[in-house]
Protein backbone atom coordinates (compact mmCIF):
# COMPACT_ATOMS: atom_id res chain seq x y z
CA UNK A 1 0.00 0.00 0.00
CA UNK A 2 2.25 2.64 0.78
CA UNK A 3 5.02 1.55 -1.80
CA UNK A 4 2.46 2.19 -4.31
CA UNK A 5 1.37 5.35 -2.66
CA UNK A 6 5.50 5.87 -3.05
CA UNK A 7 5.72 4.83 -6.42
CA UNK A 8 2.51 7.26 -7.51
CA UNK A 9 3.92 10.05 -5.77
CA UNK A 10 7.52 9.41 -7.65
CA UNK A 11 5.47 9.02 -11.25
CA UNK A 12 3.89 12.27 -10.13
CA UNK A 13 6.58 14.09 -9.42
CA UNK A 14 8.06 12.94 -12.68
CA UNK A 15 5.47 14.02 -14.39
CA UNK A 16 5.37 17.50 -13.10
CA UNK A 17 9.44 17.87 -13.96
CA UNK A 18 8.25 16.74 -17.52
CA UNK A 19 5.50 18.64 -17.87
CA UNK A 20 7.74 22.11 -16.23
CA UNK A 21 10.68 21.29 -18.51
CA UNK A 22 8.24 21.24 -21.51
CA UNK A 23 7.12 24.19 -20.92
CA UNK A 24 7.96 26.35 -23.73
CA UNK A 25 10.42 28.90 -23.19
CA UNK A 26 8.99 32.65 -23.11
CA UNK A 27 7.72 33.52 -26.06
CA UNK A 28 8.35 37.53 -27.41
CA UNK A 29 5.41 39.16 -26.44
CA UNK A 30 4.93 41.29 -28.86
CA UNK A 31 1.62 42.80 -29.59
CA UNK A 32 0.59 42.97 -33.12
CA UNK A 33 -0.48 46.47 -32.45
CA UNK A 34 3.47 47.48 -31.78
CA UNK A 35 4.53 45.66 -35.14
CA UNK A 36 5.59 47.05 -38.43
CA UNK A 37 3.67 47.34 -41.64
CA UNK A 38 6.54 46.24 -43.68
CA UNK A 39 7.35 42.34 -42.68
CA UNK A 40 11.33 43.27 -43.80
CA UNK A 41 11.61 46.23 -41.30
CA UNK A 42 9.61 43.89 -38.60
CA UNK A 43 12.19 41.39 -39.21
CA UNK A 44 14.93 43.76 -38.90
CA UNK A 45 13.14 45.18 -35.45
CA UNK A 46 13.12 42.10 -34.05
CA UNK A 47 16.64 40.91 -35.24
CA UNK A 48 17.66 44.31 -33.31
CA UNK A 49 15.52 44.03 -30.49
CA UNK A 50 17.24 40.17 -29.85
CA UNK A 51 20.97 41.84 -29.75
CA UNK A 52 19.42 44.50 -27.02
CA UNK A 53 19.57 43.78 -22.92
CA UNK A 54 16.58 44.35 -21.39
CA UNK A 55 17.66 46.61 -18.51
CA UNK A 56 14.62 45.78 -16.09
CA UNK A 57 15.45 41.79 -16.22
CA UNK A 58 18.86 41.94 -17.02
CA UNK A 59 19.23 38.51 -18.87
CA UNK A 60 16.69 38.88 -21.27
CA UNK A 61 16.47 40.60 -24.60
CA UNK A 62 13.87 43.30 -24.82
CA UNK A 63 12.55 41.05 -27.68
CA UNK A 64 11.69 38.43 -25.20
CA UNK A 65 10.70 40.78 -22.16
CA UNK A 66 7.28 41.62 -21.27
CA UNK A 67 8.70 44.74 -19.08
CA UNK A 68 7.52 47.65 -19.40
CA UNK A 69 10.63 49.59 -20.61
CA UNK A 70 11.90 46.71 -23.42
CA UNK A 71 8.07 47.46 -24.65
CA UNK A 72 9.27 51.23 -24.65
CA UNK A 73 12.83 50.55 -26.34
CA UNK A 74 10.70 47.61 -28.82
CA UNK A 75 8.88 51.05 -30.13
CA UNK A 76 11.70 53.45 -30.24
CA UNK A 77 13.78 50.09 -31.93
CA UNK A 78 10.35 50.51 -34.25
CA UNK A 79 10.62 54.09 -34.41
CA UNK A 80 14.34 54.07 -35.65
CA UNK A 81 14.01 51.43 -38.76
CA UNK A 82 11.01 53.05 -39.85
CA UNK A 83 12.52 56.38 -40.08
CA UNK A 84 15.32 54.83 -42.26
CA UNK A 85 18.12 54.46 -39.44
CA UNK A 86 20.73 51.34 -40.28
CA UNK A 87 20.73 48.44 -38.07
CA UNK A 88 24.08 49.67 -36.74
CA UNK A 89 22.90 53.24 -36.17
CA UNK A 90 19.52 52.04 -33.95
CA UNK A 91 21.73 49.99 -31.67
CA UNK A 92 24.18 53.26 -31.23
CA UNK A 93 21.02 55.47 -30.44
CA UNK A 94 20.27 52.98 -27.43
CA UNK A 95 23.67 52.61 -26.41
CA UNK A 96 24.29 56.55 -26.53
CA UNK A 97 21.68 56.35 -24.03
CA UNK A 98 21.53 53.47 -22.05
CA UNK A 99 25.64 52.54 -22.05
CA UNK A 100 27.09 49.20 -24.14
CA UNK A 101 26.18 47.15 -21.30
CA UNK A 102 22.54 46.83 -23.06
CA UNK A 103 24.37 44.76 -25.57
CA UNK A 104 24.33 41.71 -25.38
CA UNK A 105 26.97 40.95 -27.48
CA UNK A 106 29.35 42.96 -26.03
CA UNK A 107 31.92 44.89 -28.55
CA UNK A 108 35.60 44.68 -28.30
CA UNK A 109 37.47 47.29 -27.21
CA UNK A 110 40.05 48.54 -23.98
CA UNK A 111 37.10 47.98 -21.43
CA UNK A 112 35.92 44.67 -22.38
CA UNK A 113 39.30 43.05 -23.61
CA UNK A 114 39.61 41.02 -20.56
CA UNK A 115 36.03 39.44 -21.11
CA UNK A 116 37.20 38.25 -24.99
CA UNK A 117 40.61 37.31 -23.50
CA UNK A 118 39.58 35.52 -20.53
CA UNK A 119 38.90 32.07 -23.10
CA UNK A 120 41.89 31.73 -24.97
CA UNK A 121 44.19 32.70 -21.56
CA UNK A 122 42.23 29.98 -19.94
CA UNK A 123 42.68 27.72 -22.65
CA UNK A 124 46.51 28.77 -22.94
CA UNK A 125 47.02 27.52 -19.35
CA UNK A 126 45.28 24.08 -19.90
CA UNK A 127 47.45 23.76 -22.95
CA UNK A 128 50.74 25.07 -20.87
CA UNK A 129 48.97 22.04 -18.12
CA UNK A 130 48.63 19.92 -20.43
CA UNK A 131 52.20 20.11 -22.29
CA UNK A 132 54.08 20.14 -18.84
CA UNK A 133 52.63 17.27 -17.81
CA UNK A 134 53.25 14.97 -20.64
CA UNK A 135 56.67 16.56 -20.60
CA UNK A 136 57.45 15.39 -17.04
CA UNK A 137 56.08 12.15 -17.97
CA UNK A 138 58.08 11.35 -20.35
CA UNK A 139 60.97 12.13 -18.89
CA UNK A 140 60.20 10.68 -15.46
CA UNK A 141 59.45 7.19 -17.95
CA UNK A 142 62.87 7.56 -19.69
CA UNK A 143 64.52 7.85 -15.90
CA UNK A 144 62.69 4.51 -15.04
CA UNK A 145 63.86 3.00 -18.05
CA UNK A 146 67.68 3.78 -17.65
CA UNK A 147 66.99 1.90 -14.15
CA UNK A 148 65.29 -1.00 -15.15
CA UNK A 149 68.04 -1.18 -18.03
CA UNK A 150 70.69 -0.47 -16.32
CA UNK A 151 71.02 -4.00 -13.85
CA UNK A 152 69.67 -6.03 -17.53
CA UNK A 153 72.90 -4.11 -19.68
CA UNK A 154 75.33 -5.84 -16.81
CA UNK A 155 76.48 -9.33 -17.81
CA UNK A 156 75.13 -12.67 -15.83
CA UNK A 157 77.36 -13.86 -13.54
CA UNK A 158 78.75 -17.58 -13.84
CA UNK A 159 75.90 -18.77 -11.05
CA UNK A 160 73.37 -17.66 -12.75
CA UNK A 161 74.48 -18.52 -16.36
CA UNK A 162 74.07 -22.04 -14.92
CA UNK A 163 71.01 -21.74 -13.03
CA UNK A 164 69.52 -20.07 -16.48
CA UNK A 165 70.83 -23.24 -18.49
CA UNK A 166 69.14 -25.64 -15.78
CA UNK A 167 66.21 -23.71 -15.79
CA UNK A 168 66.18 -23.86 -19.50
CA UNK A 169 66.51 -27.62 -20.03
CA UNK A 170 63.42 -27.31 -17.05
CA UNK A 171 65.89 -29.26 -14.02
CA UNK A 172 65.16 -26.46 -11.78
CA UNK A 173 61.66 -27.01 -10.32
CA UNK A 174 60.64 -25.63 -6.80
CA UNK A 175 59.93 -28.27 -4.83
CA UNK B 1 70.17 13.37 -3.51
CA UNK B 2 68.49 16.59 -3.44
CA UNK B 3 67.09 16.61 -6.26
CA UNK B 4 64.50 14.69 -4.99
CA UNK B 5 63.36 16.33 -1.93
CA UNK B 6 63.21 19.02 -4.41
CA UNK B 7 60.89 17.78 -6.24
CA UNK B 8 58.54 16.74 -3.50
CA UNK B 9 58.37 20.28 -2.55
CA UNK B 10 57.34 21.20 -5.57
CA UNK B 11 54.71 19.23 -5.73
CA UNK B 12 53.39 19.42 -2.49
CA UNK B 13 53.73 23.53 -3.59
CA UNK B 14 51.80 22.60 -6.75
CA UNK B 15 48.68 20.60 -4.24
CA UNK B 16 48.44 23.81 -2.41
CA UNK B 17 47.96 26.04 -5.47
CA UNK B 18 44.22 25.24 -5.61
CA UNK B 19 44.13 26.42 -2.53
CA UNK B 20 45.91 29.44 -2.92
CA UNK B 21 43.76 30.24 -5.82
CA UNK B 22 40.54 29.94 -3.86
CA UNK B 23 42.01 32.05 -0.54
CA UNK B 24 43.02 34.61 -3.57
CA UNK B 25 39.36 34.52 -5.49
CA UNK B 26 38.13 34.45 -1.67
CA UNK B 27 39.34 37.94 -1.18
CA UNK B 28 38.60 39.41 -4.23
CA UNK B 29 35.13 38.67 -3.87
CA UNK B 30 35.13 39.59 -0.33
CA UNK B 31 36.92 43.04 -0.98
CA UNK B 32 34.13 43.74 -3.58
CA UNK B 33 31.29 42.91 -1.71
CA UNK B 34 32.45 45.01 0.88
CA UNK B 35 32.56 48.20 -0.92
CA UNK B 36 28.96 47.65 -0.76
CA UNK B 37 28.66 47.92 -4.84
CA UNK B 38 25.52 46.29 -6.48
CA UNK B 39 26.40 44.28 -9.73
CA UNK B 40 22.69 45.34 -10.76
CA UNK B 41 23.83 49.23 -10.76
CA UNK B 42 24.07 49.59 -14.61
CA UNK B 43 26.52 52.88 -14.57
CA UNK B 44 24.74 55.70 -16.58
CA UNK B 45 26.17 56.46 -20.37
CA UNK B 46 25.53 59.98 -20.05
CA UNK B 47 28.01 60.85 -16.94
CA UNK B 48 29.80 64.34 -17.50
CA UNK B 49 27.45 64.80 -21.03
CA UNK B 50 24.75 67.43 -21.65
CA UNK B 51 21.53 66.70 -20.53
CA UNK B 52 19.38 65.26 -23.77
CA UNK B 53 17.07 67.75 -25.13
CA UNK B 54 13.59 67.50 -23.81
CA UNK B 55 10.50 69.43 -23.35
CA UNK B 56 7.62 68.01 -20.77
CA UNK B 57 4.20 68.96 -20.12
CA UNK B 58 2.89 69.99 -16.55
CA UNK B 59 1.06 67.68 -14.33
CA UNK B 60 -2.53 67.73 -15.87
CA UNK B 61 -4.93 69.58 -13.20
CA UNK B 62 -2.78 71.11 -11.16
CA UNK B 63 -3.18 74.23 -12.02
CA UNK B 64 -2.91 75.75 -8.44
CA UNK B 65 1.03 74.41 -7.95
CA UNK B 66 3.60 77.37 -9.10
CA UNK B 67 5.90 75.18 -10.55
CA UNK B 68 3.72 72.99 -12.34
CA UNK B 69 4.59 74.26 -15.60
CA UNK B 70 6.92 71.40 -17.33
CA UNK B 71 10.23 72.18 -18.18
CA UNK B 72 13.04 71.47 -20.53
CA UNK B 73 16.81 71.36 -20.70
CA UNK B 74 17.49 74.43 -21.17
CA UNK B 75 15.67 74.84 -17.86
CA UNK B 76 18.45 72.81 -16.48
CA UNK B 77 21.12 75.41 -17.15
CA UNK B 78 22.31 78.45 -16.02
CA UNK B 79 20.92 78.09 -12.64
CA UNK B 80 22.99 79.72 -9.58
CA UNK B 81 23.72 76.14 -8.58
CA UNK B 82 23.87 72.30 -9.14
CA UNK B 83 20.09 70.99 -9.93
CA UNK B 84 18.85 67.67 -9.11
CA UNK B 85 16.21 65.47 -11.62
CA UNK B 86 14.58 63.35 -9.89
CA UNK B 87 11.87 60.80 -11.88
CA UNK B 88 9.29 59.57 -9.72
CA UNK B 89 5.69 58.13 -9.81
CA UNK B 90 2.77 57.39 -7.38
CA UNK B 91 3.29 54.15 -7.88
CA UNK B 92 6.89 53.36 -6.83
CA UNK B 93 7.43 52.42 -3.35
CA UNK B 94 10.93 53.19 -3.18
CA UNK B 95 9.84 56.71 -4.24
CA UNK B 96 8.30 56.82 -0.34
CA UNK B 97 11.01 55.46 0.81
CA UNK B 98 13.42 58.54 -0.65
CA UNK B 99 10.73 61.29 -0.36
CA UNK B 100 11.52 62.61 3.24
CA UNK B 101 15.46 62.91 1.88
CA UNK B 102 13.54 65.01 -1.38
CA UNK B 103 11.74 67.38 1.01
CA UNK B 104 14.47 68.10 3.20
CA UNK B 105 16.97 69.19 0.33
CA UNK B 106 13.97 71.19 -1.17
CA UNK B 107 14.04 72.82 2.62
CA UNK B 108 17.41 73.44 2.40
CA UNK B 109 16.82 75.13 -0.90
CA UNK B 110 18.29 72.58 -3.30
CA UNK B 111 16.26 73.12 -6.41
CA UNK B 112 14.50 69.45 -7.63
CA UNK B 113 13.02 68.86 -11.19
CA UNK B 114 10.42 66.61 -10.64
CA UNK B 115 9.91 64.29 -13.61
CA UNK B 116 6.29 62.00 -13.15
CA UNK B 117 7.31 59.10 -15.38
CA UNK B 118 4.45 56.88 -16.58
CA UNK B 119 1.69 58.22 -13.80
CA UNK B 120 -1.64 59.02 -14.13
CA UNK B 121 -2.24 63.00 -12.82
CA UNK B 122 -4.91 62.18 -10.53
CA UNK B 123 -2.52 59.97 -9.01
CA UNK B 124 0.42 61.79 -9.15
CA UNK B 125 -1.41 65.09 -7.36
CA UNK B 126 -2.69 62.59 -4.61
CA UNK B 127 1.00 61.78 -4.30
CA UNK B 128 1.87 65.15 -3.59
CA UNK B 129 -1.27 66.08 -1.61
CA UNK B 130 -0.13 63.47 1.18
CA UNK B 131 3.42 63.18 1.19
CA UNK B 132 4.31 66.73 0.27
CA UNK B 133 5.51 68.46 -2.76
CA UNK B 134 9.50 68.84 -2.70
CA UNK B 135 9.37 69.73 -6.33
CA UNK B 136 10.62 73.10 -7.94
CA UNK B 137 9.08 72.31 -10.97
CA UNK B 138 6.80 69.76 -12.57
CA UNK B 139 7.38 68.18 -15.51
CA UNK B 140 4.56 65.02 -16.71
CA UNK B 141 6.86 62.15 -18.55
CA UNK B 142 3.70 59.88 -19.70
CA UNK B 143 4.84 57.74 -22.41
CA UNK B 144 8.61 57.49 -20.60
CA UNK B 145 10.24 59.49 -23.69
CA UNK B 146 12.27 61.34 -22.25
CA UNK B 147 13.77 58.95 -19.35
CA UNK B 148 14.87 56.60 -22.02
CA UNK B 149 16.43 59.70 -23.29
CA UNK B 150 17.65 60.13 -19.98
CA UNK B 151 19.17 56.25 -19.32
CA UNK B 152 16.39 55.72 -16.78
CA UNK B 153 15.19 51.69 -16.13
CA UNK B 154 13.31 52.24 -13.16
CA UNK B 155 11.88 54.71 -10.86
CA UNK B 156 13.47 56.19 -8.77
CA UNK B 157 16.49 58.07 -10.24
CA UNK B 158 18.32 61.15 -9.61
CA UNK B 159 20.31 63.31 -12.17
CA UNK B 160 22.83 65.54 -10.47
CA UNK B 161 23.61 69.03 -13.04
CA UNK B 162 25.93 71.11 -12.72
CA UNK B 163 25.52 74.89 -14.20
CA UNK B 164 26.50 74.20 -17.57
CA UNK B 165 24.11 71.79 -17.73
CA UNK B 166 26.34 68.39 -17.71
CA UNK B 167 24.92 65.38 -16.07
CA UNK B 168 28.02 64.74 -13.09
CA UNK B 169 26.15 61.72 -11.29
CA UNK B 170 23.42 59.52 -11.03
CA UNK B 171 21.99 57.52 -8.72
CA UNK B 172 19.45 54.40 -9.74
CA UNK B 173 17.45 53.90 -6.59
CA UNK B 174 15.79 55.71 -3.67
CA UNK B 175 18.05 58.56 -2.15
CA UNK B 176 18.32 57.09 1.36
CA UNK B 177 19.59 59.04 4.45
CA UNK B 178 22.77 57.14 3.71
CA UNK B 179 22.93 58.07 0.31
CA UNK B 180 22.13 61.69 0.70
CA UNK B 181 24.36 62.04 3.14
CA UNK B 182 27.35 59.73 2.32
CA UNK B 183 27.59 60.56 -1.98
CA UNK B 184 24.77 63.00 -3.10
CA UNK B 185 26.17 65.99 -0.32
CA UNK B 186 29.76 65.94 -0.70
CA UNK B 187 28.80 66.22 -4.58
CA UNK B 188 26.42 68.98 -4.20
CA UNK B 189 29.05 70.79 -2.33
CA UNK B 190 32.23 70.06 -4.67
CA UNK B 191 29.44 71.62 -7.75
CA UNK B 192 28.80 74.60 -5.73
CA UNK B 193 32.45 75.83 -4.91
Amino acid sequence: MTRRLVRGGALAALALLAALTLVAPAQAVLDPREMLADPAQEARARAIGRELRCLVCQNQSIDDSNADLARDLRMIVRERVAAGDSDEAVLQFVVARYGEFVLLRPPLNAATIALWAAPAIVLAFGALGVVLYFRRRRSEAGTAGAEVATPAAAPLSPEEQARLARLLDGGDRPA
Amino acid sequence: MTAAPRAMTTRRLLFLLPAALFLVLSGAFAAWLLTGRDARHVPSALIDRPVPAFSLAAIEGMDGVAGNRGFADADLRGAAGPVLVNFWASWCIPCLVEHPQLMRLAREGVPIFGVNYKDKPEDARAFLARHGDPFRRHGADRSGRVAVDFGVYGVPETYLIDRDGRIRWRYAGPITEAVLEGELRPRLAALRR
